[in-house]
Order: C-alpha cells, then sequence, then structure tokens
C-alpha cells in the first residue's frame, strides 16, 4: 500500500535529517564554523575566569552593552553569516563538488522533499552551534557578577527575555541566512561571489533607505534584538535610523523573505542535472 | 506508451554545444541489454537520461509508461549502479544501503532487513560495518550494486558494473544479472569487455560519437552488416580436401585453412544458403566436428560497425 504523501515526505525527510545533520555537526573541515560559533562565548569566560580570580565585580549593564554590540556586529553579520555561507552553500554544491549528489538523486524522493530536507538540517546544524554559542556566552555574562545582581536582571529586569531573543534571533539568523544561501549555491558556482554579494547589501543596510533595508536580512534580525547597538565612527552620520520592526512583523517578515528564497531553490533543484563533469 | 518497455523517442542532449547524444529512438525489452561504445560514444549519457540524472534537450523517454522526471515514482521501481566512485562522507556499507532504503520511505527494520539481504547477494556481510573509504575498488563497485538492487527494482541500470571485480565475483556478478533477467526484469549494463556482453546479454545497443550505431540481438545484427561477409569455422578432419571443394560455390567469397590446421575458416554473404549446399559437400573421409560462425559476436560486430581503434576497447 502506498503511504500518504505527507507521512512519506515526512520519513524521507527524518531520513535525509539523519545523514545530513550528522554530516555537518562532524565533518572535519566545518572546525571553523565551531571556532566562529564559539570565539566569542570563550573571550567572554576569559574575561569571567579573570574577574572572578581577582575578585572584580563588573557593570552588567555595560557588559550587556558590549555582548549587544558583540552579538551585533560579529555574531549576527560576521560568525552566523559565514556560518551559515559555509553550510549551506554546501548543501547541494559541496556535493556536486564530491561527486556524491546522485546517492539522493537516485532514490524515489521529490527533489523539494530532499531541498526541504537539507534546509531543515542545516538549519538545526546551524541553530544548534551558533544558540548554543549564543547562551554560553550569555552564561558567562552572569557568571562573573554577584548572584543577586544575576537573579535580579534575570527575573525582574527582563534578562531572561533577553537571552531567549539572542537564542531565538541566532536561530532565525540561521533560518534567514541559511534561505538566502542555499538559493545563492543554484545560482552560482564559486560561494566567495554571493557571499560578497550578500555581506555588502547586508553591510550597507544602516545606510539604506527605509524602504531598501526590508529586503535584507539583517534588518529583521536588528530589530529583534532586545538591546540596541549603535554604529559609531566616521561614517555614522550617513546611517538613516529607521524605526525597529516590531516581532511580531519581523518574524514573519523574515521567514517571508526565506520561503521566497526557498521557492526559487525549489524551481532550481526540479531542473537540477547531474553532470559532474562541469562544476 | 508501453508500460513493459523503455522507450526513447527522438532523444537528444547536448552539453551546450558538445554532443551527448543524438537522434535516438530506441525500444528495450526486458531482458539483459548492453551498451556497447568507445568511450564518450553516449553510453553514461543514455542512462543518465534514463534515470533522470539528465534532462533531454529534445525527444521524450519513458522507462515502464513513466517519464524520467518523476524521481518519486521512478525509483521505486528503477536501481541505478553508477560509474562514479564517491559517497556520502562517513558512512559504512551497511549505512549506505540502509540509508538509501530509509529514503524510499521504509521502516527502520524492514530497511534493515533489505539491506543485509543485498549485501548478501553482492557477498559484502563481511565488510558490512567498514567505512566505505576504507573498501578496496572491487568492495566499491559491489556496495553500488547493492543499493542499486536493494529494493528490488524491476529495471536495474548498470554503469560498467564489472569494474573492479575479481574473476569469482565477476562471474557471481553475472550469474546474478542472469538470473534477475530470467524473472523478466530488465537489465541494462555499459561494458568495455565485449566478450561478456557477448556471453550475458539478450540484445545489444553499439554506441558511435552519440549515435546509434545498431541494436538488436547480435545475430540479428550481424547479419545486417552486409558490408563484412559472414564468417563460418567448420573443424574436420581433411581441411584442404573440403576446401577445395567448397571454392565451386558461388556463395563462398574466401576459403582458407585455420592457423591450427584443423579446421576452414570460409567467408559467405549468404549463410543460410552455405549450409544447405555443405551438407550436400560433405564427402567421404570428411569427418565434420562442428560448424559455427566465427565472427557472430559482439567483438566482430563491434569490429565492424565502429572500428578496431574505437575508443579504448
Amino acid at each position: 500500500m502506498t503511504p500518504h504523501p505527507w507521512s512519506l515526505w515526512r520519513a524521507q525527510i527524518a531520513a535525509i535529517l539523519r545523514i545530513e545533520i550528522k554530516k555537518t555537526l562532524l565533518a572535519r573541515r566545518g572546525l571553523w564554523i565551531y571556532l566562529l560559533a564559539f570565539a566569542p562565548a570563550v573571550l567572554f569566560w576569559i574575561h569571567a575566569g579573570l574577574n572572578l580570580r581577582h575578585g572584580r565585580i563588573c557593570d552588567l549593564g555595560r557588559d550587556s552593552l558590549v555582548f549587544a554590540a558583540m552579538f551585533q556586529f560579529f555574531y549576527l553579520r560576521l560568525a552566523i553569516f559565514f556560518g551559515c555561507v559555509g553550510v549551506f552553500m554546501n548543501l547541494f554544491r559541496g556535493e556536486m563538488l564530491e561527486k556524491s549528489l546522485h546517492y539522493y538523486l537516485l532514490s524515489p524522493v521529490r527533489r523539494e522533499v530532499l531541498l526541504a530536507g537539507k534546509y531543515l538540517a542545516g538549519v538545526i546544524a546551524t541553530a544548534a552551534i551558533f544558540c548554543s554559542g549564543t547562551a554560553l556566552a550569555l552564561a558567562a555574562l552572569l557568571v562573573h557578577v554577584p548572584r543577586s545582581a544575576a537573579e535580579q536582571y534575570l527575573f525582574a529586569a527582563g534578562g531572561l527575555s533577553h537571552v531567549f531573543a539572542y537564542v531565538g534571533t541566532a536561530a532565525l539568523a540561521c533560518v534567514g541566512y541559511g534561505g538566502v544561501f542555499l538559493l545563492m549555491s543554484f545560482l552560482f558556482r564559486n560561494p566567495v561571489v554571493p557571499a560578497a554579494l550578500v555581506l555588502v547589501w547586508e553591510s550597507m543596510n544602516p545606510f539604506l533607505p527605509s524602504l531598501l533595508k526590508k529586503f535584507s536580512v539583517i534588518f529583521y534580525l536588528q530589530s529583534l534584538c532586545p538591546v540596541p547597538a549603535q554604529l559609531k565612527g566616521d561614517f555614522s552620520f550617513l546611517a538613516i535610523v529607521a524605526q525597529p520592526t516590531p516581532a511580531y512583523l519581523a518574524v514573519p517578515g523574515l521567514l517571508l523573505v526565506t520561503f521566497a528564497g526557498l521557492l526559487l531553490a525549489a524551481r532550481k533543484v526540479r531542473r537540477l542535472e547531474i553532470n559532474y563533469g562541469t562544476e | 506508451m508501453s508500460e513493459r518497455e523503455i522507450v526513447f523517442e527522438n532523444v537528444s542532449k547536448f552539453y551546450g554545444e558538445v554532443l551527448g547524444v543524438n537522434r535516438v529512438s530506441l525500444t528495450i525489452p526486458a531482458g539483459i541489454t548492453s551498451l556497447v561504445g568507445p568511450n564518450g560514444s553516449g553510453k553514461t549519457t543514455l542512462m543518465n537520461l534514463m534515470t533522470g540524472l539528465l534532462r533531454p534537450t529534445q525527444g521524450r523517454i519513458n522507462v515502464l509508461g513513466v517519464t524520467p522526471n518523476q524521481p518519486d515514482v521512478l525509483f521505486r521501481f528503477v536501481g541505478y549502479c553508477t560509474q562514479y566512485d564517491s559517497f556520502p562522507r562517513g558512512m559504512t556499507g551497511y549505512q549506505f544501503v540502509y540509508s538509501y532504503l530509509r529514503l524510499h520511505g521504509k521502516p527502520d527494520k524492514e530497511s534493515a532487513e533489505m539491506a543485509w539481504h543485498a549485501l548478501e547477494r553482492v557477498k559484502l556481510t563481511d565488510a558490512a560495518h567498514r567505512k566505505i573509504a576504507a573498501y578496496s575498488k572491487g568492495m566499491r563497485q559491489r556496495i553500488k550494486l547493492a543499493q542499486a538492487l536493494s529494493h528490488c527494482p524491476l529495471v536495474l541500470v548498470l554503469d560498467e558494473p564489472l569494474n573492479g571485480l575479481d574473476p569469482l565475483v565477476r562471474a557471481e556478478t553475472i550469474a546474478l544479472f542472469r538470473a534477475l533477467a530470467e524473472e523478466g526484469q530488465h537489465v541494462i549494463i555499459s561494458s568495455h569487455i565485449l566478450h561478456e556482453v557477448d556471453a550475458i546479454s539478450d540484445q545489444v545497443i553499439l554506441l558511435s560519437s552519440g549515435y546509434v550505431v545498431a541494436e538488436g540481438q547480435i545475430h540479428g545484427v550481424r547479419t545486417e552488416v552486409e558490408d563484412h561477409p559472414m564468417q563460418i569455422l567448420i573443424r574436420c578432419s581433411k581441411p584442404a580436401h573440403l576446401a577445395s571443394r567448397i571454392f565451386d560455390l558461388d556463395t563462398v567469397v574466401e576459403a582458407r585453412v585455420h592457423n591450427d590446421g584443423k579446421g576452414l575458416l570460409v567467408r559467405t554473404r549468404e549463410p543460410e544458403r552455405f549450409y544447405l549446399m555443405l551438407n550436400r559437400l560433405v564427402v567421404d573421409g570428411v569427418d565434420l566436428e562442428s560448424v559455427a560462425p566465427a565472427d557472430d559476436d559482439v567483438h566482430s560486430v563491434y569490429e565492424y560497425l565502429i572500428g578496431p581503434d574505437g575508443g579504448s576497447i
């Protein structure tokens, strides 16, 4: 008896996830992604360790501003960005280069289901890495302040919601950048080109008119960050300040941008041919 | 459209400006069909088109009533052992076959049973839990075969499946193909080893530079090659004596004593008529051991149609 398509697709996606998550998380060539993801946490833990050792008490308010700047200018714009380049650009393109994609294409899996499975695997793997990195860095922030101050921050000053917001934003960044780079992997053979293009576009975001800002991932992600980080420097006067989008619009907006990217990628994957010789 | 055959209708495939195959029209029935041709003749292209890994530039393909652009339907009954020697990273032989069956949507237990069965068929159970990266060329070939066979397909497409196999496994694999063909399956093989093709094929498709040069049962293909008279080897006790009689026949183009001196090699344009006349010619004192075509095989047909320097064969 032929199973119902949805239950079949669910089973097939689960099978793809089992292969892909393991492959992404355990790949030796993906070590640099762990370095990017956990570097801030390591720095924050060193900072916490040194302060604890010398009996110094930190200003949690100032530290949280430092964290906000680190999260928005390094973590979202560089660490997660390049981490997603490394993972999502390789989901199909990497397998074409390794000449192993036919393993999937010779199975009775709809190409769209394969795309969904691989994309989900990428999101789960990158979100697991970068959300852990975010949570560890936040833990380091709280570990070297007096326990009462930490409890006060978490439970009375909305700190817990900040933690969820940062971790959630990191996960959404993986969702958004994942969709963009998966699409890019079908449009470009060399990952450096799309990565550079998207990086320039995302970096220009503060200087773009309000309407254009909305066609970027970083715009929605910054709107979700609980502590705003201001752009400083010689060109900061050029920045166009747009009202942050509320979460109830930012999250669907980001998902919509991602979904549009995945739809285009699905069109591409349907026409995908195995022609390893030309890769 | 036939639901029992594989049909190519005027199929062409171009890679940019480079020709893959051109205007191929074929009907492949059940049994073992061999694709024969030099490197670059279009064998793999034809197989990739049949399995949807490539899309035709023009024309239509139908595999037992299903078009190759429906992989979710096609690969329920098609297994393809490709020539690509790359595997998903870090997998053991068992995981390779098991995961493939899970991709079919089969439950855990059924996938495990079918995977072990397939591994048994290719005699790879001992190495099942070793990483494929540590496999020899022959073992990699066998694990690909196990994957292609694992879901009991009706159509088995095998690109150079005997490459790297040792003689014993090679013989067992050929026997397996034979058994599958006798069960009514389509087994489509590309091979460079012509004597093996000859031994196992029910029909052959000869390809050269992207064109189908000939197709059908090898005997039928041979009789159509009119430029080259049929060679018949007559094993007998007095070949020279028989030769003198045979020269009188108008159907004979050439007759010469075989190198070993124990037979006569005859070339004729009308083999059927020659066989009839031969009965009348057998004279007292000549013991006839056997009469058999000497160039009614893939190798000869290949040489006549494609040439002795056809690629790397």
